[in-house]
């Protein structure tokens, strides 16, 4: 793409960071690089780290919005670890990203905006471009607003406005490092501005100026880098986050089993975008209670479940408490119900915007009484739309309600996603009672699965009570018989346990036994593959077993820990399923590794961490 | 209101009685309670209901009075503590041809469950709503109620509570309710009336039955309510007529211009012309505030319908979105969902 005589070297995966104000566009930015990346054809996955306030004050460092992509020619499972290129378009955005920096990373920073005034707002004392504080980086400075306005000062823009596409500059400066064609910015640029011709015209201008300043800049022109397309099997794709993977499994799951979908739901970050997300796609039959509070919205949808909808509930870790009563009334109506939380840093409030693994005992044991669920985790960003559908056709086919695991990295964060067709999905058989069955009672189960039947009200000849009172065996009268109570609770722990005859053996990633099994669970599986990979590549004799059903275990999951000398459970919390597996595998010793920061594990921690329980080399 | 059936159906219908809503549980209620009389009453009106027996559903949240819908022979939930309106919400939502009756106490809906009780009437779900006030905790054996007056001794106020109550009529008109009723437990008839109308109308219908608790609560609604009372201290609303009460139908109600009046017909030249005409349908809810709060010993306590307003239900305009959504929509199926949008082909 340029004349110059130049370098282009290949590279197989590189993580890029966008950090600005809150205004600065970083979000858009991010997402108009991404998509350049998917028109090349490579593999991807994005994270937004927005600050924690809606407008925290302009060049403070509490204000930084930051989009991070990581992209290459390989399976991509993160959104990167440190980036090796930050664009900073302020003093505040390099203060807070800059430990983000792999070491002699390239920096990008617009010069313009370092001054005094703002150098202090964002907590420096010296400017970090004149000391020397950077000098073991590769810095590139660049006047981008200077830049910017002159290059469209012929268009007769007001300053302000062309102000705000200073992050389209940045992008230009992006795209030449990276080797990236327009097109897909120019779309968009005519797409969202279609009613205003000299906003598109200034836009493309600015692109390409900033396209043009990086050829001219020395330390940048010499070299560029391609990232060529990743070898992802045959078909159609879309990027896609996690919450919006999460909202379209269950729009999936609806039509598959015939069950309308009813969303009970409460907003609370970082699980709202599901609850958005559905309410846009009423033409799908959709029906939504944005309800008075996170009780409302779990008991609105028993109701809803009761009268014959598949019904959800949406929420993150502060509302699952506030579910718990909920929960267990659907255990014992033995309704259908998936309750989504997208984990969050606890406890209490904690810290919203970041991500933990800290909700799991809560979801296998926070309710009054002998309460189970069914307990199941997605693991990437895409993946949330599998999970999801496996958590409604659990809950409809066993009759019982599923907590799915989800948290703030895989909800926010984007991947790329084969879009699948919904007739090659499995199969939805929700067990409804028929009309003017004589044998119909509300508590009368499947031999083999122990559901209860779905006597939904309006079909005739099936009128039936239930409640939260404990119900006799089969016919469903109050009942305070002590045998009876024991084996309802009975009764109610077999159907959940017997879901393991329905759920996929637990996979092994790497041989099937060695000197250490990794075990992990839910949103680190892309962390873990990467750093597992990297060191079966080294000749370690390390595997990985990463869970997605949590309650009940896959039946293999025994056999699996037997064969591998040493156990190690790396979570997001201070050790929530090695103290789960523990209880159930009391013969293994379990090493634990814990992180609780609100921020994810690094490769290079990981593998450092398992090397000291690998024998030493010789 | 339910959508009606068909003519058949209709029909078949009006053959049922009382019997076919009785379901084969004991009622276990204390001999003497209210709740007996109010689940006769309600058997009673539903062959009257204009709904497929399939299409009732009773719901309930936790009490004495909760306990109902095993004793009714339809669909039935009973539910957690205070979350009736909840339950009730997701089931009307998802099938709005259910006739949905929710059954609550004054513990139920105005203590634990206040939040759901505002917001269900604010949406006006068409919901029927029974709530049982006899101003105590009964199942709980005899604690105070949101509705207790102010000084009454109780299991746990036994200095006398310091507490203001709630009148249930202000609280429910002024979270938008769009009806308002208020009956007795002693009085079958106008119980069977007040239901039927509550059944008929369009959107959230409340009827507080002022119930005794004869265990823990004896004739707390005495004032108004027995046999000495109840001539002299209550009045029965009826739309489009004069508010006229009084052992010798010689008392009144006045509005004079900055509160209501108790007058005597043929005192200081007052006529039938003179009183206050019953106006259930008048939008603007103050008089039907005042008329809720009425009580002795100042005033009589009205009973009957005090507001039925005309206003739209949530789950109609649900409805309607989605059938305008479905017509304008591109996106038919779930594989136009995942297909729309930004997509590239590998």
């Amino acid at each position: 793409m340029t004349s110059k005589e130049q370098k282009v070297v290949e590279l197989e995966h590189v993580v890029v960071r966008f950090a600005g104000d809150s205004g600065d566009g970083m979000q858009l930015t991010g997402s108009l690089f991404s998509d350049a990346a998917a028109i090349a054809g490579n593999d991807f996955a994005t994270f937004p780290d927005y600050p924690a306030e809606i407008r925290a004050p302009q060049g403070t460092v509490s204000g930084v919005s930051g989009f991070q992509i990581h992209f290459g020619q390989k399976e991509i499972h993160t959104s990167g670890d440190l980036a090796d290129v930050l664009v900073a378009m302020n003093p505040a955005p390099l203060k807070k990203n800059l430990m983000w920096v792999k070491p002699s990373g390239t920096i990008i920073v617009d010069t313009d905006t370092f001054t005094e005034k703002a150098l202090s707002k964002a907590g420096y004392d010296s400017n970090p471009l004149e000391d020397d504080s950077l000098k073991d980086y590769n810095l590139i400075k660049a006047p981008i607003s200077t830049m910017t306005k002159t290059s469209v000062e012929d268009l007769g823009l007001d300053n302000k406005m062309i102000l705000k596409s200073r992050n389209m500059f940045a992008l230009g400066i992006m795209f030449f490092i990276f080797n990236r064609d327009f097109a897909s910015a120019d779309e968009f640029f005519e797409a969202k501005f279609k009613s205003n011709p000299l906003v598109v015209e200034s836009n493309k201008k600015i692109l390409r100026a900033g396209y043009n300043f990086a050829d001219s800049v020395e330390a940048l022109s010499r070299i560029t880098y391609s990232v060529e397309p990743a070898e992802l099997a045959k078909g159609k794709y879309r990027n896609i986050t996690g919450n919006v993977a999460t909202a379209w499994g269950f729009i999936a799951a609806a039509e598959r089993s015939g069950r309308p979908l009813f969303l009970g739901s409460y907003p609370i970050t970082p699980a709202s975008e599901i609850l958005q997300e559905l309410s846009k796609h009423k033409s799908l039959g959709i029906k939504i209670l944005q309800a008075e509070d996170e009780i409302a919205g779990i008991v609105s949808a028993v109701g809803a479940s009761f009268a014959g909808s598949f019904a959800i509930t949406t929420t993150s870790g502060p509302g699952l408490s506030l579910k718990s009563e909920a929960i267990g009334l659907a255990v014992m109506t033995e309704l259908p119900i998936v309750i989504v939380d997208v984990q969050r840093a606890g406890p209490s409030t904690g810290m919203p915007t970041k991500s933990e693994q800290s909700d799991l005992l809560q979801a296998l044991f926070g309710r009054n009484g002998e309460a189970p669920c069914i307990v199941i985790a997605a693991s990437s960003s895409a993946n949330c739309f599998y999970y999801a559908y496996e958590a409604s056709k659990l809950a409809m086919e066993h009759m019982t309600p599923v907590i799915l695991l989800t948290d703030g990295y895989l909800a926010n964060g984007s991947e790329v996603f084969k879009i699948p067709q919904v007739a090659e999905l499995a199969e939805i058989n929700p067990p409804l009672a028929k009309p003017n069955d004589e044998n119909y009672f509300p508590y009368r189960r499947d031999p083999e699965r122990l559901n209860r039947f779905w006597a939904i009200p309006g079909t005739e000849g099936l009128r039936h009570r239930i409640g939260g009172l404990e119900k006799e065996d089969v016919y469903g009268n109050v009942s305070h018989d002590p045998l009876n109570h024991q084996l309802m609770c009975e009764l109610r722990a077999e159907k959940v346990a017997r879901v393991a005859d329905y759920i996929k053996p637990q996979e092994i990633i790497g041989d099937e036994s060695g000197d250490l099994l990794v075990v992990s669970w839910g949103g680190t599986y892309g962390v873990m593959i990467e750093a597992v990979q990297e060191m079966q590549q080294a000749g370690k004799k390390i595997s990985l077993a990463h869970f997605h059903h949590i309650n009940p275990l896959p039946k293999n999951t025994e056999e699996i820990f037997k064969r591998f000398k040493k156990i190690i459970v790396p979570e997001l919390n201070l050790g929530q399923f090695v103290l789960y597996l523990r209880m159930q595998y009391q013969q293994f010793t379990f090493h634990q590794y814990n992180k609780v920061q609100g921020l994810p594990f690094m490769v290079q921690e990981l593998v450092d961490k398992f090397n000291q329980l690998l024998p030493e080399e010789d | 209101m339910a959508i009606p059936v068909s003519e058949s159906e209709v029909a078949n219908q009006i053959k049922l009685t009382k019997d076919d809503f009785v379901s084969d549980q004991m009622v276990k209620w204390c001999p003497g309670c209210g709740d007996h009389a109010i689940l006769s009453s309600f058997q009673k009106i539903l062959p009257e209901a204009g709904v497929k027996k399939e299409n009732v559903v009773v719901v309930s949240g936790i009490g004495c009075s909760s306990r109902f819908p095993y004793y009714v022979k339809t669909y039935g939930f009973h539910g957690i503590h205070g979350r009736a309106a909840a339950l009730a919400s997701g089931i009307k939502i998802s099938n709005p041809e259910l006739m949905v009756w929710m059954i609550t106490g004054d513990g139920d809906s105005l203590a634990i469950g206040g939040n759901h009780f505002i917001h269900v009437l604010r949406r006006n779900l068409d919901i029927n709503i029974m709530l049982f006030n006899n101003k105590i905790y009964g199942l709980t054996k005899g604690q105070y109620s949101p509705t207790t007056p102010t000084g009454h001794k109780t299991k746990s106020s036994p200095q006398g509570t310091i507490e203001h109550p709630f009148n249930v009529g202000e609280l429910a008109i002024g979270a938008q309710g769009t009806f308002f009723a208020r009956a007795v437990d002693t009085n079958p008839k106008m119980m069977s009336a007040v239901m039927l109308e509550a059944a008929q109308h369009k959107g959230t219908s409340l009827i507080e039955i002022m119930q005794n608790c004869v265990i823990f609560n004896d004739k707390i609604h005495a004032d108004f309510t027995s046999r000495e009372t109840r001539d002299e201290y209550q009045i029965h609303l009826e739309h489009g007529k004069p508010m006229i009460f009084g052992k010798n139908n010689n008392k009144g109600i006045v509005f004079n211009g900055n509160k209501l009046e108790v007058v005597t017909l043929g005192e200081n030249g007052i006529t039938e012309k003179d009183l206050l005409v019953h106006d259930k349908t008048q939008w603007e809810a103050g008089m039907h505030v005042l008329l809720a709060n009425m009580k002795p010993p100042h005033y009589p306590r009205a009973v009957g319908v005090i507001r039925a307003i005309e206003d739209f239900t949530y789950e109609e305009k649900l409805d309607q979105m989605i059938e305008s959504e479905k017509q304008h929509s591109k996106i038919k199926t779930t594989d136009d969902l995942l297909n729309s949008g930004k997509t590239w082909d590998i």
